[in-house]
């Protein structure tokens, strides 16, 4: 369902064509990571540590070398050091350091599943023989894995250079805190006195993964001259060859990466793990290495997101209104700083028009694989906490909660808790589609709840290029550099089309190496519809301007008498009454009479990414016998601006709520005394199968970007965010009892319905 | 230890390889017979991105060793379209039921099977005979309506 603005000037915009890489994806057609081979390539495989915490006193890989058939083994010492420096790849910044000693480990080990040695061998077999015969010895120390463990002053330091920021006095001793953060608004002992009511909650989440279907996968070539080739699955071709570069101590320039079809990665696809390995096994064994992680690998050595601790305290008038918010977060970063609790602390208050708030975001290392952004880093984890609260506060004052959230809610022209003045927002818009659903009025039965929460994210724009290429017969081209993650194929060949006035059936959409096309950030921060889309608009623009002068030249007039229309020029001087349309193909036809080829690239940095509001519903059995939670109905309201092609703007809607509902039931990291993961596959770690959820209603509200040609906003963050407290809320209006601790896993429900029950 | 000589059929069509004793039929069809439209995405047989039908029933094919297709019919979403798209992949992309693409050949086999079982399949006996499916980006919701979509045209062409 969605609720469409008029433009009826849009032919193309607000459609919903096949999408262009379809057919290569329902035939197996379209090449994955693991698709690709080179001739020639080697087996690479990685060992890692069996110990959350270790120190690495030798590695011997003598025996390993010595095998037939296994031509290179490297460890951290054949890698070189690298500065520790800031590089902003995506929504966030990373550690450049931190993410060489990530890809692998040098003197100590920090999370079990730590790259500590990689080999590359003439066949799996081989491969796995050789890791056998690395002989490493380990020291291992004690280690620490609950966000708050860590926190405490005896706790075991993973890094000894690590003095957290942020305090008023600078500490004497090294701590896991790498950073407190945060920020204030008002006066909140005040506020808190002028409250009527006060609703106060410790919450938990547990660390969970993005739990794309396709493993990590990478082929790599170092030539003979040090020209290197990289074929990788990843967010970003350019990432990946910065990254490599960065940790190889590499020009970019001499690598090339060329994107494979990426099958899936929310957020999780925003780094390197294996490509950086694998160039460095090529240049030692002389062949290119392919490298495939298992299942268990993706699980202990990449992703997840932050576990997390999280306190919060609302104070409201008796009318509903919110006047005081005290919230501190406390977000595990796994082994490296880098959690995102600042964008929790930004996103916890970002729909509500509070007078007094104090928020605190605590930054902890932890013996875990280091975080990776997860769709919306940060926000889903705040919301649950808060979307939690706001839901108690509703029901102790007995308000309804889509209307305690009207009270409260931020509108255009006022400030976001974190700094900024909001500019055509649509988040009442949201709330007010959320109420008029049908979902809302059903009744519920026995045992039944029925839970809300709303959720913001930021949105981003950045550096983009978009080039359009027409083709000698007067089809089109249309080339960006962002990997195409959940169909922005279509929105690019859409607007091209549309820009154009040519059918989106003659736009070809490519996606080219790091050689033939300028830059782009990474797929990331849902950017690439609005920021790549802007970069397409504007080269097709630049298109459209130069038929247009090509159109006059050929007429002999101005050309401020040539109309565009339809693919079509037209002569509007009335001097020239022979002068005969001409469309595209025959401008194409004729481009070398009128100054050579047709084509143009934009790069951009796009400002003005509007940010993104939604608000779900949930409904949920909850079996009192066992504590099994069955979902039964959801709808999704999201603002998206204006919707390119509204089926795949609703896929994310569905799959944003999806995988909260999973985040929120079933999904967690299970880790055993000794810190080791004891889920590492998709048996004990139980993301939502097709049984588990009803039909996901999305609706479309559409408040266009003014900054935006075709009005867009990012909208592939936003639905991950409510999920987790609108089930939970569910869940607390099924049982009566509130469980403030991810996931809602039966054990857990039926623990505390007896509790409940005395 | 020596490698075994396999003969199977893949899509209607002999084919032949060695296989390691160990080799899965998912490395065969990827590795030997360079059918890499088949994926892998956990090795457990949990996620079923590997399905394939062999003898008429669904595998995940990272279970089943290659040697076992010895003399036997395998299909995989190579052989799926026969003349045009089947509707089944028609569907798939007239209902936007993918995004990234990489469960899809997986989930297309085992949609296949589960309308050559069963023609008008209710949407809860679509969703449990999928629940071995994982797709992690669609939530499901437009794959199952393109499965029941492409059941109803099955239907009417089988009547027509």
């Amino acid at each position: 369902m969605s609720e469409t603005l008029e433009r009826p000037d849009l032919k193309v915009v607000g459609t919903r064509p096949i999408r262009p890489d379809g057919a290569d994806k329902v035939t197996g057609r379209a090449a994955y990571g693991a698709d690709y081979n080179m001739p020639g390539q080697l087996v690479g495989k990685v060992l890692r540590s069996p110990h959350a915490h270790a120190r690495i006193v030798a590695i011997d890989t003598r025996k390993a070398r010595a095998i037939p058939g296994v031509k290179a083994v490297i460890t951290g010492a054949d890698l070189p050091e690298v500065a520790s420096a800031l590089h902003q790849g995506g929504e966030a910044a990373s550690n450049m350091r931190d993410l060489a000693m990530n890809v692998m480990a040098r003197d100590k080990a920090l999370y079990e599943g730590h790259a500590v040695a990689a080999v590359a061998a003439i066949s799996a077999a081989k491969a796995d023989e050789a890791l056998a015969a690395i002989e490493v010895t380990y020291e291992i120390l004690p280690h620490v894995i609950e966000v708050e463990d860590a926190m405490r002053p005896d706790a075991p330091v993973l890094h000894p250079h690590v003095f957290t920021e942020g305090l008023e006095a600078k500490p004497d001793k090294a701590s896991n805190i790498v950073k407190r953060s945060g920020f204030n608004r008002g006066d909140v002992a005040e506020g808190f006195a002028s409250a009527d009511v006060v609703v106060e909650g410790r919450y938990t989440t547990q660390p969970v993964h993005q739990g794309y279907i396709e493993p990590h996968a990478t082929v790599a070539s170092w030539g003979a001259d040090g020209q290197c080739v990289v074929w990788a699955s990843s967010q970003g071709q350019f990432m990946v060859q910065t990254y490599c570069a960065k940790v190889l101590g590499l020009e970019n320039s001499n690598i090339r990466v060329i994107p494979a079809e990426i099958g899936g990665g929310f957020g999780g696809k925003t780094t390197v793990y294996l490509e950086p390995l694998a160039l460095a096994l090529s240049r030692a064994g002389g062949a290119p290495v392919k490298m495939v992680m298992t299942r268990d690998e993706v699980f202990r050595a990449t992703g997840p997101t932050s576990g997390s601790v999280m306190y919060v305290k609302l104070g409201a008038k008796s009318d509903g209104t919110i006047v005081a918010a005290d919230i501190e977060l406390k977000f595990q970063a796994g082994a490296y700083a880098g959690s995102p609790v600042a964008q929790g602390c930004m996103t916890a208050l970002a729909c509500y028009d509070v007078a007094n708030f104090t928020i605190t975001g605590w930054d902890v290392v932890t013996n875990t694989p280091k975080v990776a952004a997860y769709r919306a880093p940060g926000a889903p984890i705040a919301a649950f906490a808060v979307e939690s609260a706001v839901d108690e506060l509703a029901r102790k004052l007995n308000i309804d909660p889509i209307a305690i959230r009207e009270k409260n809610a931020v509108v255009s022209g006022g400030k976001a808790p974190y700094g900024p003045t909001y500019q055509n927002i649509g988040y009442v818009e949201t709330l007010a589609a959320l109420k008029a659903s049908d979902h809302y009025k059903i009744p519920l039965g026995p045992n039944q709840g029925r839970g809300m929460a709303v959720g913001f994210w930021f949105n981003i724009g950045g550096l983009s290029t978009g080039a359009i290429h027409v083709q000698e017969d007067g089809s089109v081209v249309v080339a960006t550099s962002n990997p195409d993650i959940g169909g922005s194929r279509a929105s690019m060949a859409m607007m091209a089309a549309e820009t154009l006035g040519v059918p989106v059936e003659k736009v070809r959409p490519v996606i080219p190496d790091t050689a033939s096309i300028g830059f782009s950030m990474l797929t990331g921060g849902s950017r690439t519809t609005y920021a790549t889309g802007m970069a397409v608009v504007q080269a097709a623009e630049r298109v459209v301007a130069d038929l247009k002068r090509r159109a006059a030249a050929l007429w002999d007039t101005a050309v401020e008498n040539v109309e565009w229309k339809d693919g079509v020029a037209t002569c509007l001087d009335a001097a020239k009454p022979d002068a005969r349309p001409l469309p595209l193909a025959r401008l194409a036809a004729t481009a070398g009479r009128t100054g050579g080829p047709i084509s143009a690239e934009a790069s951009i940095n796009a400002q003005g990414a509007g940010p993104g509001f939604g608000a779900h519903l949930c409904d949920v059995e909850v079996d009192p016998e066992t504590g099994q939670v069955t979902v039964l109905r959801y709808t999704a309201a999201q603002d998206v601006g204006r919707a390119i092609h509204p089926s795949y703007v609703e896929g994310q809607v569905q799959g944003g709520a999806a995988q909260g509902v999973g985040w929120a039931l079933n999904e967690e990291y299970v880790f055993d005394r000794d810190g080791r993961m004891e889920n590492p596959g998709f048996l004990d770690y139980r993301v939502p199968v097709a049984s588990d959820l009803p039909m996901i209603d999305a609706i479309l509200v559409e408040v266009p970007n003014p900054r935006h040609p075709y009005g867009v906003k990012g909208v592939g963050e936003v639905p991950i965010v409510p999920p987790l407290a609108a089930v939970a809320n569910a869940v607390r209006g099924a049982t009566g009892v509130r469980i403030p601790d991810l996931p809602l896993s039966p054990p857990r429900i039926m623990a505390a319905m007896e509790k409940a029950q005395g | 230890m020596s490698k075994r000589h396999v003969t199977t059929v893949v899509n209607g069509d002999q084919a032949e390889f060695l296989a390691d004793p160990a080799m899965t039929l998912l490395d065969a069809l990827r590795d030997e017979l360079n059918l890499t439209g088949t994926k892998e995405g956990c090795g457990s047989g949990d996620c079923g991105a590997c399905t394939v039908i062999l003898d008429g029933r669904i595998v995940c094919s990272c279970l089943v060793l290659a040697a076992e297709a010895e003399g036997k019919r395998v299909e995989t979403i190579e052989g799926l379209a026969h003349e045009g798209l089947h509707p089944l992949q028609q569907k798939f992309l007239e209902h936007a039921a993918l995004q990234c693409g990489f469960c899809t050949p997986g989930l297309l086999m085992a949609s296949k099977a589960l309308l050559d079982a069963n023609p008008d399949p209710t949407e809860t006996e679509a969703r449990y005979w999928l629940a071995g499916n994982l797709c992690r980006c669609t939530g499901y919701d437009k794959i199952i309506r393109a499965v029941l979509d492409a059941a109803a045209e099955l239907r009417q062409a089988r009547a027509a």
